[in-house]
Formats: structure tokens, sequence, C-alpha cells
């Protein structure tokens, strides 16, 4: 099978608006005789359920929270960038679209970046007419703040929960729509399987979680947003809910899975603090703008802070090795996410971790704050300050502008950030890959469309902060109400869908077979274990870094864990009742299959690009090296006769807007 | 933060097959909890043990763990989200507790959120609030004016995303002996009714979502003030009075 992009041709600024004008619309009285699925209720899902309704389809929406505000789109904290160029600092369309390719270190299709870049104006006009409540200026207007890796300020933000009042603001329109019954709101449901008839994807097989009950749901269409798969390595910033199983059951009925090794493992979280772990939290990323990251220069302080008889705030400035500003002269602390988090492995690999289990560096705000205290005292003339005075009033400003920040952590860690340094260690956010769509946002199966974090198309190898609820949103608003329609007008004849067909049997009894497999299996270990021992073969072999030995081990010990998964498995309680251990069971059998593909991919993929680094492709100086004459191209990956044998489809990129270069930050 | 091994606890829970089943409190005790554990990380060393001695795992709700989706939602020693302020129930972290402590974990108690299983309860009637009025009626067409046609005052702007930082867990009516849902709905009404875009349907809004409010058999409030105390998001009880100043306002409206 050929993989059509379907992207437009012509000036690169005019394909949306031509591709627009040149697609079939169904007109309003048809729309009412159409049904569309969307499952996942996050930014992509909510906006995209609720856009549809509001056009005038008939709309199903499924999650498997209690309700649809709960989706992990939630917990983003940073921001959402938009081209408005509200500072007149020079922003623009093409300035967001050059930055974004180049932040994903160009494996991203230029086409759908650009009209991404082009359509985030749109999306802050439409979240402020919702009633989001942005940040704004003393006059009034909107502020904006800067991120990671770019020269303008264009990140519109709520404090620390931007995240928040952007899924609250496409909850509240899809709980409009809900209201008058145009959204047929299923909460507490999950899909289990994707229903294919006559080549098409015509409905799902949804588990109500609550009562077991398996059920049948038809439409013309599927969306498919849901989420990304970072809970593949056990341990991540994801909720623990956040699964793979829409994705991969599609993936199994057809669909093709780009890129599933570009993984974003974010430089700032707090660190792992012994085994019962069950998640990893962020520290937002605009901390490094004030804060300093080291560790100590001599093993000898390093063992001597592991054992408590020093502490970090004992060392002098010449013990400590400020290493990013020492590597990367330039861009010090504020080098993107997947260069900062190399780096911070680098040196706990190297054994200079600072905490018990040798995975921790400092994030120390101490020079921010007698910086800042001393500008403080000057400007309200206090004459020779003491050393505390101006502690104390550097820690004000470092309250008023990271408070909420400093908080979370010390709850968590119960340190006090203000008087001995945060530490930190990078940890999975977000994953790049997903399924493969085109221009239109179909997947490799016709009526099946993925949007948001769950497809693939925008990022490339490596996201840009604030840059995740901007593509979720302009999928889901923008984007597919549109596309949807090309493929949807040819249906207005079809009538509904019956749901009593030989291919919705056939799905439902694959679900039922596969809920009593695991109900039934008897076997000795927890859900948990399977999915913990996944999680350590995926970060220490898949991790930060990558290469062929580990990646050649690690698809032997996920092969041997899915056997033992399928063997061994207890899952306890009944299949028609609630029961959480059901759900998680059938979730972790899907990461154990999506993690061997990972690991096939990030084997293929011979160059180190964004987020995936290879040991065997880097510069002299421990750099990422790119190797565009070979793999300037998508990955797209066919689900095979079994997990282990996919089947590979490449997608060529072309750039003829972006000149291809190799990235720097010294 | 040297950590004390060897945490031993008792745990009190109530245990309920489902809806129509009586439940009852069981006793269960766990040994070696660290200090640094999230009480959900408790709660899965819990469950772990029960697999292990092929009992049912106890059922509660919980997602992002990081105190923002409000999904979680335990009465832990008769308080909502437990003995720590402002945070929630995943964020509460096992440091909070002495080695020998016995702790009663239940779920939130509310006519208008009937226990599922265990420790999960249904807290759909927030939504049928919602979807009676608390959302702007404005279609996502991209076409609306641009975000910077109207100005807003900062002080609005911040008192708005104050109230809007809500999470809808459900503490506010756990906490209130009324099990009234007032702060939960006045932080939507406030929001809204604070911003310009909100002006609109600024008396039909409040009109709606408190007869909504009604009909799911929540509460009246009696200001004893305990949701602020045990709101994780801190909102303010600024909102109730906000929200039942716009209600008279637009009662009065409506009877002229």
């Amino acid at each position: 099978m050929a993989l059509d992009s379907k992207c437009p041709t012509g000036p690169i600024d005019k394909q949306w608006t031509n591709h627009k004008n040149n697609i079939n619309v169904v007109n309003p009285a048809n729309k009412r005789l159409i049904d569309v699925i969307v499952v996942g209720t996050g930014l992509a899902g909510g906006s995209a359920a609720a856009s549809l309704a509001e056009l005038g389809y008939k709309v199903k929406s499924f999650c498997f929270q209690d309700s649809p505000r709960r989706a992990h789109s939630i917990a983003a904290q940073g921001g959402i960038n938009a081209a408005k160029n509200y500072q007149n600092d020079g922003d623009s369309v093409y300035r967001l679209f050059y930055d974004t390719v180049k932040g994903g270190d160009y494996r991203a299709r230029e086409s759908n970046v650009y009209r991404l870049a082009e359509v985030s104006t749109n999306i802050i006009d439409q979240c402020v007419a919702q009633g989001v409540p942005f940040a704004r200026e003393y006059g009034g207007l909107l502020d904006n703040r800067s991120f990671g890796g770019v020269l303008v300020s264009r990140t519109f933000y709520a404090k620390g929960q931007t995240g928040q009042q952007l899924l609250l603001g496409a909850y509240s329109a899809m709980s409009r729509q809900i209201g008058k019954g145009k959204i047929e709101m299923f909460n507490r449901h999950e899909m289990l399987e994707l229903v294919i008839v006559e080549g098409k994807a015509r409905g799902i097989i949804a588990r109500n979680l609550v009562t077991g009950e398996i059920q049948r749901h038809s439409a013309h269409a599927v969306v498919l947003a849901t989420g990304g798969y970072g809970n593949v390595f056990f341990l991540s910033t994801n909720a623990m809910g956040s699964n793979v199983t829409a994705s991969w059951r599609a993936h199994r009925k057809g669909a093709f899975f780009a890129n599933p090794c570009y993984t974003q493992i974010h430089p700032t979280c707090i660190p792992r603090s012994g085994d019962y772990q069950s998640k990893l939290t962020l520290m937002s990323e605009s901390l490094r703008n004030d804060g300093r990251i080291w560790v100590p220069k001599s093993i000898e302080n390093v063992e001597a802070i592991r054992t408590g008889k020093k502490k970090p705030t004992e060392l002098t400035e010449e013990e400590r090795d400020y290493y990013l500003e020492r590597r990367y002269p330039s861009f010090g602390n504020l080098v993107p996410r997947d260069v900062a988090s190399r780096a911070a492995k680098e040196r706990c690999d190297a054994g200079f971790g600072v905490n018990e289990t040798g995975e921790a560096v400092y994030l120390d705000f101490s020079a921010a704050i007698l910086r800042y205290g001393k500008e403080v005292a000057t400007v309200e003339g206090i004459s020779n300050p003491s050393e505390n005075k101006i502690k104390a009033l550097g820690e004000k400003v470092i309250e008023n502008k990271y408070g909420n920040l400093f908080q979370m952590y010390e709850k968590i860690t119960d340190d006090n950030p203000y008087k001995t340094p945060m530490q930190i260690y990078p940890a999975v956010h977000y994953t790049m890959g997903g399924l493969w769509v085109d221009y239109n946002l179909m997947t490799s199966i016709a009526g099946c469309y993925a949007a948001g974090e769950a497809n693939f198309s925008d990022h490339g190898a490596n996201r840009l902060g604030a840059s995740a609820l901007m593509q979720g949103l302009a999928d889901g608003y923008f984007v597919l109400p549109y596309t949807i329609g090309d493929y949807l007008a040819n249906d207005i004849r079809t009538g509904p869908i019956s749901t009593d067909s030989i291919e919705f049997d056939e799905a439902e009894n694959a679900v039922q077979k596969r809920l009593e497999q695991l109900i039934n299996n008897n076997g000795t270990k927890s859900v948990d274990y399977f999915h913990k021992q996944l999680g350590k073969v995926m970060w220490e072999k898949c991790g930060m870094a990558r290469n062929e030995k580990d990646l050649k081990s690690a698809i032997i010990e996920i092969q041997q864990i899915r056997e033992d998964f399928e063997k061994n498995v207890k899952v306890p309680g009944g299949m028609f009742e609630f029961n959480p251990e059901l759900e998680k069971a059938a979730r972790v059998a899907d990461f154990i299959e999506l993690g061997e593909l990972f690991a096939h991919d990030a084997l293929h993929r011979e160059e180190s690009c964004g987020g995936h680094f290879r040991d065997e492709s880097q510069t002299k100086e421990g750099e990422a090296k790119r190797d565009d004459n070979n793999f300037a191209f998508v990955s797209a990956w066919e689900f095979g006769s079994n997990p282990s044998e996919p089947n590979l489809h490449k997608e060529a990129l072309k750039f003829s807007n972006i000149e291809l270069k190799q990235r720097s930050y010294k | 933060m040297a950590t004390i091994k060897g945490m031993n606890l008792t745990l009190k829970i109530w245990r309920q097959k489902d809806a129509n089943s009586k439940g009852k409190i069981e006793t269960y005790k766990v040994k070696d909890i660290s200090d640094h554990m999230s009480f959900l990380e408790m709660m899965d060393v819990l469950n772990e043990q029960l697999i292990s001695e092929n009992k049912e795992p106890v059922a509660f709700d919980h997602d992002c763990r990081e105190g923002i989706c409000g999904s979680c939602s335990l009465h832990i020693n008769g308080e909502p989200h437990g003995p720590d302020r402002g945070v929630t129930t995943c964020q509460l972290h096992m440091r909070k507790f002495n080695s020998g402590d016995t702790i009663y974990i239940e779920p939130f108690r509310a006519k208008a959120f009937p226990v599922i299983k265990d420790l999960v309860v249904d807290r759909s009637a927030f939504d049928r609030i919602i979807q009676s009025g608390g959302f702007v009626s404005v279609n996502t067409s991209g076409n609306t004016q641009d975000a910077n046609a109207l100005p807003i005052p900062k002080a609005d702007a911040d008192k708005a995303f104050d109230a809007a930082t809500c999470i809808g867990c459900g503490a506010c009516v756990a906490s209130c002996k009324n099990a009234s849902a007032m702060l939960f709905v006045s932080a939507k009404v406030s929001q809204l009714s604070l911003l310009p875009q909100g002006q609109v349907e600024r008396e039909e809004r409040v009109l709606n979502m408190v007869s909504q409010m009604d009909d799911e058999g929540f509460g009246n409030c009696t200001n004893t003030g305990a949701c602020e105390v045990e709101c994780p998001k801190g909102i303010s009880l600024e909102n109730i009075a906000r929200m039942n100043r716009e209600f008279l306002k637009a009662t009065i409206h409506k009877e002229e």
C-alpha cells in the first residue's frame, strides 16, 4: 500500500485555503444523517466533538474517566503558542512554522506544520470568546511569555494551569452540545476494538467500565483522540490511565503507526524516590529561566552528599560543575529539552547523580535569589543590606514567579527549594510518534481519523514547549471539522450503520475472548509487575540514548515479557463488574506489543534526531547527528502477521521552504 | 530527607460491591510504608498485597496523580482529601501519618454522589450542572473577534482565573453537612459573570445552574465554610456570596 500524504501543492501559505476551497462539503440537512464517534475528551477530542456537533453531525463521545473534564490535557502547565505577534517582536506564521520544523529536527511534514502555525491565531480568539481566563497585563490585554528554544514571546498562559483552562473551555463547549442532545456522552466507557466494514471504519466495541457490559457503537467515521503512549515506560508524567489501546487496536486493524520511537524526555521532573513510585511529576520548563543546573565536580563530594555528610549548600562555587553552562556557553541552562535531558543522563551515568538512586541533578535558585534580592534592595534604597535581608527579598521575587511550583515540589519531597537546591531528573513526558495520518488527519484506514497527540504529524522528532496544546486544539477545532466533510460527503445516502453485522459480531467476540483470557488466566503475578518489567527495559534500553546492541536485546526481553504475561498474569474479579485491574491488564497487553514496535523503530533509525539519540550517530562533541541522506522519511509501520514482524513503509519528507541544517546550541 | 522505613498502619476501609449492595468497613494492615510515598501509592501497596492473597483489590478513582484532574476523592479520617491543606488525596504524603496509626478511608458521602464500588462515587451530577449553563454560547468557528479587541481589567481576569481553577473533585460537597454544591456551582458562575464574554447569558446561566443543582439533590448553603477549608484549590467563599447576588438579581429581573 502506497502512502499518500494528500498534501496540497502550490505556495505553502496558500495550501490550506486552497485545500478547504476544493474539498467536499456536506450540506447542513445531510449532516443530521451522519454519525461520528469521537474517542477521548482531551483538547483534541473535546474540541473535535464540540465542533462536529455544532456543524450538525450526530456525535457520540467516549472517555474512560468519570467525566470528560478529567483528560490529561488538564495537567499541561506552561502555555500555548500562537503567532499573534501581540508583542511586536517580529513573530509571524512563518516564524512559528520555521521554529516548529527546526525544533522537530526536520522530521515533520512542512504542509501540516504550516497549517498548524496558520490556525494558531484562531485558537486564542476562540478560547477568549469562550471565557478562558488567560493572563493579562495591567492594560487589560493578553500577556505573553517566552518558552524554550525560540527567540520571540508567543506563549499565552494562565499561570501554571494553562492546560486546565483550555480543557475546561473545550469541556464547556462540549457540555453545551451535550445539553442540547447533539453529543451523546459515554463516561467511564473504554474503546477496545475498531470495527471495519467493507474497508471503512464503521464503529467501535466499547466496554462500560461500571457494569462491564460490552457494547457495539456504529458511525460513519471514527475519530481517535486518545493521547500518547508515554506510559509504555511505566513511569512517566502521563496520567495513570493514559494508554495506547485505542490507537493500538486501530493499528492491528490496518492503521499504520508512525515514528513510535520519537519520545520526549523532559529534563525537569521530580526524581524517582523508590520502587513503589507510581508516576513522575513535571516541574515546568519555565524554571530553567532562573535555575542553574549542576552536580559536584568530585566524586568525593557526591559520596558525601549521598551519605548525608555534606549538604549541597556547603559546596563552594569551585566545587560545582554547571555542566550545561560549561558545554553550551551560548544557550546555557536554556538548551532545548532533548539536549538538557541527555546532558543530565551523561553526568549521572558517570556517577555524579546526587541522590540515593544516583539519578538526580540540582536545579539551584540561590544565584537568582541573590541577584533579585540585590536588585530589590537597590530599588528600595536599602543601604548595606545583610545577606539574610537580600535573600529574603530575593525569595519573595522567586515566590511571585514560581510560587505554585515551589509549593508542589515541597509537598512531594518535603524539601524547601528556597533554601536548598531542587533535585530533578528527566522523565518521559510526550510522544511525538503516533498513528500515521494524511493531510486530512485520516489514518491509513478509510474513515478512521487521529487527532492531537495520538497522531504523528506536526512535531517531528522533538516537540517545542507550549506546542502540544496548540496542536490538540488546532486539530479539533479547526482542521478535522473541515477535512472530515470531504470523506463524509460520500456517505449522505448511506443511512445508519447497522451493528447487526458479521463484522460487529467478530469484533465483539474478539474483545470478549481477550478479556475472558485475562480473567481466566489464574496466573501468579499482578498486572503492575509486568508493567514495571516492561518499563524497566524501555527506560534502560530504549530511553534517552539507544544503541544497536541494547535495542536488539530489548526486543528479545519484551518478547519474553509478553510470553510471561500471557502465561502468568493474574487478574482478580470478574468481567461484568467495575474492575480496574482488568482495565489495566488489557492496556498493558497492548503496551507490551507497542514496546516491541518502538524498539524495532529505534533500531531501524540509525541516525540521531530530536528525542531519538543513537550512540552510533553522534558528533565528536557527543551531540546528536542526523543523517538526511538516508533517514529523511517518516517510518510508518504496518502490523504484520504477529507483533514481532512489522512491515515498514516510508513517506519521504521534502523540504522546499526550509533549508536542512544541523542544530547547534553551543 | 531521611527515609523512615517500616511505617506500619491499620487501615479501616469502606468496601461495597456495587451501588445496590450494602457496604461495611473492613480492616487491613500494611507494613514497611515509606514516608515518601503518596497516599495513593500506599493504596497501591495494599492492592498488590490483596491481589497476592487472592482477595479483591480496593477500587478508588485516580488518574493524573498531580492534583489537577480532580479524579481522586477519598474521605480520610473524616476529611475529604485527608489531613493536609491545599492538596488532593494524590498529593497527600505518608509523612503526614505515624507508624501505628489507624486510618479510616471512606468514599465521599452525599445523596447526589451515589457509590459505584468501594471508594468510587458517581459525580456526573456536576457534569449535568455544567451542561445546564456553565458555558458561553459561542460556536467554535474561529471567526470570533480578535482576542485583544476587548481589554479585560487584570483584577477581573485574575479573579475569574481563581474561580476557574476549581477541579470539580466534589470535596466541597463531601465536607458540607448539607451536601451542598454551592462552592462548585458558584465558582463557574463567578468565572463567567466576571468576564465580559459571559454577560449576555449571565442571568439565564445562574438560574439554570441553580435549578439543576437543586434537581440533583444537593443541599443548601448555611455558610459554615467547611467547603472553603477542605477545597484543595482554595476556592473562596466569596464566590458563593457572588452567586447569591447574581441569583437574586436574576430572579428579580425575571419576575419583572
